[in-house]
C-alpha cells in the first residue's frame, strides 16, 4: 500500500482558504456527512455577496453543525445550547451593521432553542439563521428530536420514533418569517443562492438544509452513506417554490419538499422600532447611540 | 423635575428615588445602552424606568421571551460594544446560571441585577430575602470566582452600580448585583452628582497589532484585553475549554490553564476588589458583619449596644464575593465574638464560620425571608457574645 | 452529453475548459465530487491517501467544463477548479490511476 504523497498543482490553494480557520482544518466531521459541504456553500455565498468580512458575525450553538462557528475566519461565536439566537440577537442590536448569521442545528434550534427561534421570527429580527437539519443529536451519539421523521430510529427511540415531527418551514412561517426555504446538501446551488439572498436583504431569513447523517443517522437507520443520501435527495426531492409550507411535512424515507417557500417584505425590528418610538417619544427621541468605540490604533498607545 | 430633564443621562441633583429607580439611573450614568430582561418582581421596576429613559438618551430596550435569552442577549451586546445589562429575582437568576456561566468562560463584561425576594422556587414575590447569594457564588457549574456587590440603601443602588459596571470592565466578567426587595422598593434621598464627579471606566480595549491579537492572552494581571465583533479581528470565542487563541482544547492541561486564571484573577485580587465599611471595630468585643438591608436593622441594633456600654463594631460587606478573608481574619483575632444577621438559613456565615471560627466565637441570625430581622434579637446576639 | 442533433452555433461557442485541483491528503474519500461531476471527469483512484481514504483522481481532463461544481460540494475543501484554456493535456496522472481520453 502505498501513501499518495504528491499533491496535485499544489502552486494554488483552494479558494475559499481565506475563509477558513486554516489552523483548525480539517473539521471534525465525518466522511460523508454534509455539513462540510454546507459550510462550503456558506463561504461561497458570503464570498459572492461582497459583504466586508469584518461586517460578517457568525453565532452557533452546540452540536455538530454548531462547530461551524470555529472553521469560518469571521468574528465567530460558539454560545450554548439553544441560545445561539438570543445571542445573535443582542449582537445585532448592539451593533446594527453587523451582518449576523446563526449557523446552529436541528436540535438547538427547534428544540431546546424553539422558544427563541419562534420569537425572533415573530419580531422580524434582522438575523440569518441556517438551520442544518439531519434529523436526530449526532455529536452525542445520535438521540432523536424534535425533527426526526415517525418510525426513524435512534439511540433514545431504539424500537422508532412514535413522536409527530415538526414541520420547521411551516413553524417559522406561521410566526411571521419573512424568508423561508428548504434545500439539501445536494441542492449546493441553491443553498449557496439562498443563502446569499438571506445575507443581502433584510429581516428574518431561515433556511434549512437536510444534511446526511452518515455516522449515526443513517447507520441506525440502514440508510447507507452521506452518498446514498445525497442520492435519496436527488431521487425524492421535489422543488416546489412558494408552495404552502403546511405541505412540507417530512416523514420517513418519502418525498421531500424544497424551494423558496416564503420571501416577502417587511420592516425589522428595528426599523420598527425606531420608527414607532420616534412618533409616539416626540422630539425628545434619542436613536440608540451605538455601540462603544475602541481607541484609534495611533491615538493609543 | 422638567419634563426635558429626562433626556439628560445624568440627573444631577437630590431626589427622592426608591432603590429599583436609582439603580436604573446609575445604570444609565454608567453609560449602559443595553438592557434586555424579562419582567420579574421585585426587579421590574427597573426595566420599566429602563424602558423608558432609553428612547430618550440613545438605549436600546428589548423585553426578551425567557430570562435565559435574556443572559444570553445581554452577552452578544456585550461582543458587540455595548455596555450591557439584566434584571431579575430569584427564579429569573436560576434560568440564567448557564450563561452566566458562558459569561464567566468567555470573560464577558456585564451586569447582572438580583433584586432577591422570599425562596425557594416561586416563594414570596413581593417580599425580601437575602436567600441568593451562594447562588451568586456557585450558581453556574464548574468552578469560577464571582463578583458580587449589595447595596444597602437607595443611594448606593445608584453608586455601587456604576462601580459594577467597572469592576465588570475591569475584571472580564459577568458582575452579580444583589439587591433585595426591601432596597428596590425603599424610597430614600439619592444625590446624583454633577458630571464630571462620576467615574466611569472605559472598556479594556485591545490597542496593540490585529495580526498580534489573541483573544485569552491575559495582561500582567491575569485580564485579557477586549474586542468587540466588527472591527477585524476575526476572533472566536467558545463556551469550550479553550486556549489563548480562543480555539477549544479538550484536555486536562488546557483545562488548568484556562480554569485557573479565570479563578485566579479574582482571587488574587480580592484585596483590591473587596469594598468594606467599618465603624468601631479597632476595639470591639463584637463585630456585626452584615450586608443589603440587614446592615440598616444592624445599625440600630449596634446603636442599642453601645448604649449599653458594649464595645461593638460593624462591619459591612459591600462586596460579598470574594468573600474579604485576610479582613475578617484579623477582626476574628481581636475580637471575641462576631454576629451575622442575614436573610436566609445561613449562606454567607459559612464563610464566616469558615474563616473565623477557629479564631473567634461566630453567631448566625438567620431569618427565613419576607421580613427583616427584629433589631432586639441583633442586640440579643450581640450581649452574649460579650460576654 | 449527447445531443439529438448538432447545435446550430457549435462553430461558434466554445465551451469553457477546466483543470481541476485536488490535494490528496486533505480528501476523505466521501465520493460527493466523483458522483455529482456533469461530465464524470473524477473516479476514485485505487491508491490510499494518507488518511486511508481513496480520493479522487482526474481521469477526464479534457472533459471538465469548469462548472465548479465539486469545488462547492466538497466537505473538506480539498477539490477546486480553475480555467484552464490551454487543450493539450499538461498535467500527469496521479501515479497508479487510470488514463482514458
Amino acid at each position: 500500500m502505498r501513501h499518495l504523497d504528491r499533491q496535485v498543482d499544489p502552486e494554488h490553494s483552494h479558494p475559499l482558504e481565506p475563509y477558513l480557520r486554516m489552523d483548525r482544518i480539517p473539521h471534525i466531521w465525518c466522511s460523508t456527512c454534509g455539513l462540510g459541504t454546507v459550510v462550503n456553500a456558506f463561504l461561497t455565498a458570503v464570498k459572492a455577496s461582497g459583504i466586508p468580512r469584518e461586517k460578517i458575525a457568525v453565532v452557533s450553538g452546540i452540536g455538530c453543525t454548531g462547530r461551524a462557528a470555529g472553521y469560518v475566519n469571521f468574528d465567530s461565536f460558539h454560545t450554548t445550547h439553544g441560545r445561539a439566537i438570543p445571542f445573535a440577537t443582542g449582537l445585532k442590536l448592539a451593533n446594527p451593521d453587523l451582518t449576523v448569521i446563526v449557523i446552529s442545528g436541528d436540535g438547538d434550534l427547534v428544540a431546546i432553542g424553539g422558544n427563541h427561534l419562534i420569537h425572533a421570527a415573530r419580531r422580524n429580527m434582522d438575523i440569518n439563521i441556517l438551520c442544518v437539519n439531519n434529523f436526530n443529536y449526532a455529536m452525542t451519539g445520535g438521540q432523536f428530536g424534535p425533527t426526526t421523521p415517525k418510525t426513524a430510529r435512534t439511540t433514545t427511540t431504539p424500537y422508532g420514533s412514535f413522536e409527530h415531527p415538526f414541520n420547521v418551514p411551516f413553524l417559522v412561517d406561521s410566526c411571521g418569517a419573512t424568508y423561508v426555504a428548504r434545500w439539501t446538501a445536494l441542492h449546493v446551488r441553491h443553498v449557496t443562492t439562498a443563502i446569499q439572498e438571506a445575507l443581502t436583504r433584510r429581516g428574518f431569513s431561515f433556511i434549512e438544509v437536510i444534511s446526511p447523517c452518515p455516522t449515526v443517522y443513517a447507520r441506525r437507520n440502514r440508510l447507507g452513506s452521506g452518498l446514498d443520501l445525497l442520492q435519496f435527495y436527488r431521487d425524492n426531492s421535489i422543488i416546489k417554490n412558494g408552495v404552502d409550507t403546511r405541505e412540507c411535512d417530512i416523514r420517513f424515507q418519502e418525498e421531500l419538499i424544497v424551494g423558496k417557500f416564503v420571501d416577502v417584505e417587511k420592516p425589522t425590528y428595528l426599523d420598527t422600532m425606531s420608527e414607532y418610538l420616534r412618533e409616539s417619544v416626540g422630539e425628545r427621541y434619542m436613536p440608540y447611540v451605538g455601540p462603544m468605540q475602541p481607541p484609534q490604533p495611533d491615538n493609543g498607545d | 423635575m422638567a419634563a426635558n430633564e429626562l433626556t439628560n443621562p445624568l440627573l444631577t441633583g437630590a431626589h427622592y428615588w426608591d432603590g429599583d429607580f436609582a439603580c436604573a439611573e446609575g445604570a444609565i450614568a454608567a453609560g449602559c445602552r443595553f438592557l434586555a430582561g424579562y419582567p420579574i418582581t421585585p426587579s421590574t421596576e427597573i426595566a420599566e424606568r429602563m424602558a423608558e429613559r432609553f428612547p430618550l438618551v440613545g438605549g436600546t430596550y428589548i423585553q426578551m421571551e425567557d430570562e435565559l435569552a435574556s443572559m444570553a442577549a445581554v452577552l452578544g451586546a456585550a461582543w458587540g460594544g455595548a455596555r450591557a445589562m439584566t434584571v431579575t429575582s430569584g427564579p429569573g437568576f436560576s434560568l440564567m446560571q448557564e450563561n452566566i456561566g458562558l459569561g464567566v468562560m468567555t470573560e464577558t463584561p456585564c451586569v447582572v441585577v438580583n433584586v432577591q425576594r422570599g425562596g425557594p422556587s416561586t416563594g414570596l414575590p413581593t417580599l425580601t430575602g437575602q436567600q441568593d447569594m451562594m447562588q451568586a457564588r456557585w450558581g453556574s457549574h464548574g468552578d469560577y470566582e464571582i463578583i458580587a456587590l449589595c447595596p444597602s440603601s437607595p443611594q448606593e443602588c445608584f453608586d455601587l452600580v456604576i462601580r459594577a459596571f467597572n469592576l465588570s470592565e475591569r475584571y472580564r466578567l459577568p458582575v452579580m448585583f444583589m439587591m433585595d426587595e426591601c432596597i428596590g422598593h425603599m424610597t430614600e434621598k439619592v444625590v446624583v452628582p454633577r458630571p464630571g464627579k462620576i467615574h466611569v471606566s472605559q472598556r479594556r480595549w485591545y490597542r496593540g497589532k490585529k495580526e498580534h491579537y489573541k483573544p485569552y492572552l491575559p495582561g500582567k494581571d491575569g485580564v485579557p484585553p477586549m474586542v468587540r465583533a466588527g472591527d477585524d479581528f476575526r476572533f472566536h470565542i467558545t463556551g469550550l475549554t479553550h486556549d489563548e487563541r480562543g480555539y477549544p482544547v479538550i484536555n486536562a492541561a488546557c483545562q488548568k490553564t484556562c480554569v485557573s486564571r479565570l479563578v485566579n484573577k479574582i482571587k488574587d485580587n480580592t484585596d483590591q476588589i473587596a469594598i468594606l465599611e467599618e465603624e468601631g471595630t479597632e476595639d470591639a468585643d463584637v463585630v456585626v458583619v452584615s450586608y443589603g438591608i440587614s446592615s440598616r436593622v444592624a445599625t440600630r441594633a449596634i446603636a442599642l449596644a453601645r448604649a449599653r456600654g458594649i464595645k461593638v463594631g460593624s462591619l459591612r460587606l459591600v462586596t460579598v464575593w470574594p468573600f474579604p478573608e485576610n479582613r475578617i481574619r484579623e477582626l476574628a483575632r481581636k475580637a471575641k465574638c462576631m454576629v451575622m444577621p442575614e436573610i436566609n438559613m445561613g449562606q454567607v456565615y459559612l464563610e464566616l464560620e469558615r474563616i473565623a471560627g477557629t479564631l473567634c466565637k461566630t453567631t448566625l441570625l438567620p431569618h427565613c425571608g419576607g421580613w427583616v430581622h427584629d433589631p432586639q434579637d441583633i442586640l440579643e446576639a450581640i450581649v452574649q457574645g460579650a460576654k | 452529453m449527447k445531443f439529438w442533433r448538432k447545435p446550430l452555433d457549435a462553430d461558434l461557442v466554445k465551451p469553457p475548459h477546466g483543470r481541476v485541483h485536488i490535494l490528496i491528503n486533505r480528501c476523505k474519500g466521501c465520493g460527493f465530487c466523483i458522483k455529482y461531476c456533469p461530465r464524470n471527469v473524477l473516479e476514485f483512484s485505487e491508491e490510499f491517501n494518507r488518511k486511508g481514504y481513496h480520493p479522487p483522481l482526474v481521469v477526464r481532463p479534457d472533459d471538465c467544463v469548469n462548472c465548479g461544481l465539486c469545488e462547492v460540494m466538497c466537505p473538506e475543501f480539498a477539490v477546486w477548479v480553475t480555467p484552464d484554456e490551454d487543450k493539450k493535456l499538461n498535467q500527469e496522472p496521479v501515479s497508479g490511476g487510470k488514463r482514458t481520453n
